[in-house]
């Protein structure tokens, strides 16, 4: 089948949707959406299961951290409808302080690391998953060192100190 | 398939003992523990703990300007690193908008079907010393290192091999270079014939993979799974084929699948996609006969950097100099992924840019991370010696693991 056209995506989802969903732009031709946490999962389900769309694989779950935002933390989902070959791009943006949105391991067996990484890196609590826990970094840390805040190195290192290179 | 065994092990009078595999271990290539709970030989559950050489390269990349990731990505599946340095660069010239001259996407198609050859030589041979098969190991091995020496050749290093750039490659490809490449695809054929007739029909290789770890399409799909373990249970989703990049659609070649996505059909899929990938090669070296032989790279001079003695001599060639590494050209401010299909399936950069020098945010979807989680549930029920050679077919590298 031939890849959907964005504009027949976008008034797909908006028929089911209507103002839940707003474009955010097709940046290099891949359709971008943004909704709210209420809907990610209902959205994701429609998009899976739609017998015209049927985004059924789920490329990759991130987030990004935008420190000046109101709502500071994003969720990035790509999915790949592979039977159109078709992609698309879902943001979610979470304030700060409230950073929950329920977990999509309901529909993908594969998100639960995704997800435990994107917990891991930027502490968005993913409600409902199986196993929340640290996955790259260890589990006794505390900060989540993806956000913007988080220095990329120590600063209390004492082995890069100017008197050691004689300045 | 329960999707996250929880390791218990309370009671005092359990009949199961806890096996720590990992984190170094010699049959798992790799830093990985997975603490099992196991029955005799059974393994009853597991859990896999990973993330013993995670670098934070994500963290490190938004403090690089561009050209300066490439080594990151060399470090991700250090058995195929040409490939993530194509997909990486091919990243930036998608979010530049810089179109490469065919005879620069021909070179990089070499390269990285290079690579992949070289990524499924390991994982082979090596499935066939972890199966008591030490033969095609000593056989294959010595041709890994003939494609290193190409990478030598073209770059100067071998593993990891920050080969090209922004726009192309940093130099052109030599006499000496294609000299190899020509000896190289005149001798590999038969080696690999002689590999695959000591596996393909082996009754002990057979016994030992067939039907071991089946995994079904849609459980495949259900995980993300992507490159020759999904090909392997029947799904024919290949990148290059589906969203072909670097001119990947002026070739001719086939997407070899499986049929019951078992360690066995795993096997013959790699096995099949280095003969695809020698195909590309020859088709590859006939299109660069008609292509000018000066051409290794795009005219982008804001983003390529010049050679030394031009920036030394020329006035010009040192402002651009300056430009590039002071970070001074504007870039747009937007969003990209992009895909390349790595050795070990799709290999995604999402590179979020605010229009300075490095990148704001940058995510690899790294296929070994999200193929190496079904590890632990699948083992269930499996025998120890079967978990072993599961995870060698997998192939999942550690470097692309924890990022």
């Amino acid at each position: 089948m031939a890849q959907i056209p964005n504009e027949e995506l976008l008034k797909r989802i908006a028929e089911k949707f209507d103002q839940q969903v707003s474009l955010v732009g097709e940046p290099y031709g891949l359709l971008t959406v943004e909704t709210g946490r209420e809907q990610i999962i209902d959205l994701l389900t429609f998009l899976k299961t739609d017998d015209a769309l049927r985004f059924i694989f789920l490329t990759d779950i991130t987030a990004i951290h935008y420190p000046e935002q109101e709502k500071q933390t994003g969720i990035i989902y790509h999915l790949h409808s592979l039977t159109t070959n078709t992609r698309i791009r879902i943001k979610v943006f979470l304030a700060d302080g409230d950073v929950h949105i329920p977990t999509a391991t309901v529909l993908w067996e594969g998100a639960n690391w995704m997800e435990r990484e994107t917990y891991d890196f930027f502490g968005v609590i993913f409600d409902g998953h199986p196993d929340l826990r640290r996955i790259l970094n260890v589990d006794d840390m505390t900060a989540f060192p993806m956000r913007k805040e988080f220095p990329l190195e120590d600063p209390n290192r004492v082995d890069k100190k100017d008197y050691f290179f004689g300045r | 398939m329960q999707n996250h065994p929880v390791y218990t092990d309370n009671d005092p009078q359990s009949e199961l003992s806890t096996l720590n595999l990992g984190p170094t271990h010699p049959a798992t290539h790799g830093v990985f523990q997975n603490v099992l709970q196991i029955d005799g030989e059974r393994i009853v559950s597991g859990v896999s703990t990973i993330g013993y050489i995670h670098r934070a390269f994500e963290k490190i990349a938004e403090h690089r300007p561009f050209y300066q990731i490439t080594p990151l990505t060399d470090r991700l599946n250090y058995c195929s690193s040409p490939i993530n340095n194509m997909g990486w660069h091919m990243t930036v010239e998608k979010l530049l908008g810089i179109t490469t001259p065919k005879r620069v996407d021909y070179l990089r198609i070499i390269i990285m079907e290079l690579a992949r050859i070289s990524d499924h030589i390991v994982c082979n041979a090596i499935l066939g010393v972890d199966t008591g098969a030490l033969t095609g190991f000593t056989y294959m091995m010595q041709w890994r290192e003939h494609i290193y020496e190409i990478y030598e050749e073209v770059c100067g290093s071998r593993l990891t091999t920050n080969i090209g750039r922004i726009g192309g490659f940093e130099r052109n490809f030599n006499t000496i270079a294609f000299a190899k490449l020509r000896k190289f695809i005149a001798g590999y054929p038969k080696v690999l014939k002689e590999f695959e007739s000591l596996f393909n029909r082996n009754r002990i290789f057979v016994d030992r993979t067939r039907g071991v770890a089946a995994v079904t399409p849609e459980e495949a799909l259900n995980f993300s799974w992507t490159g020759p373990i999904l090909r392997a249970t029947g799904v024919d989703y290949d990148v290059r084929a589906m969203n072909p990049y670097s001119s990947y659609e002026d070739f001719d070649f086939d997407v070899p699948v499986g049929d019951n996505g078992d360690v066995y059909s795993r096997f013959l899929v790699r096995n099949e996609e280095m003969w695809q990938s020698l195909r590309l090669i020859e088709q590859a070296l006939a299109k660069l006969e008609k292509e000018p032989t000066d051409v290794f790279h795009a005219d982008v001079p804001e983003f390529y950097l010049p050679p030394k003695e031009e920036v030394y001599n020329n006035m010009e060639a040192l402002i651009y100099h300056f430009k590039i590494v002071m970070g001074e050209i504007p870039t747009p401010n937007t969003e990209v992924y992009h895909s390349v299909e790595g050795a070990n399936g799709e290999l995604g950069f999402y590179l979020v840019n605010d229009g300075g020098r490095s990148p704001y945010r940058l995510h690899f979807r790294r296929p070994s991370f999200i193929n190496y989680q079904m590890y632990a549930p699948m083992s269930r029920g499996m025998l120890l010696s079967d978990a072993i050679i599961n995870m060698s077919s997998l192939n999942v590298i550690a470097g692309e693991l924890d990022a």
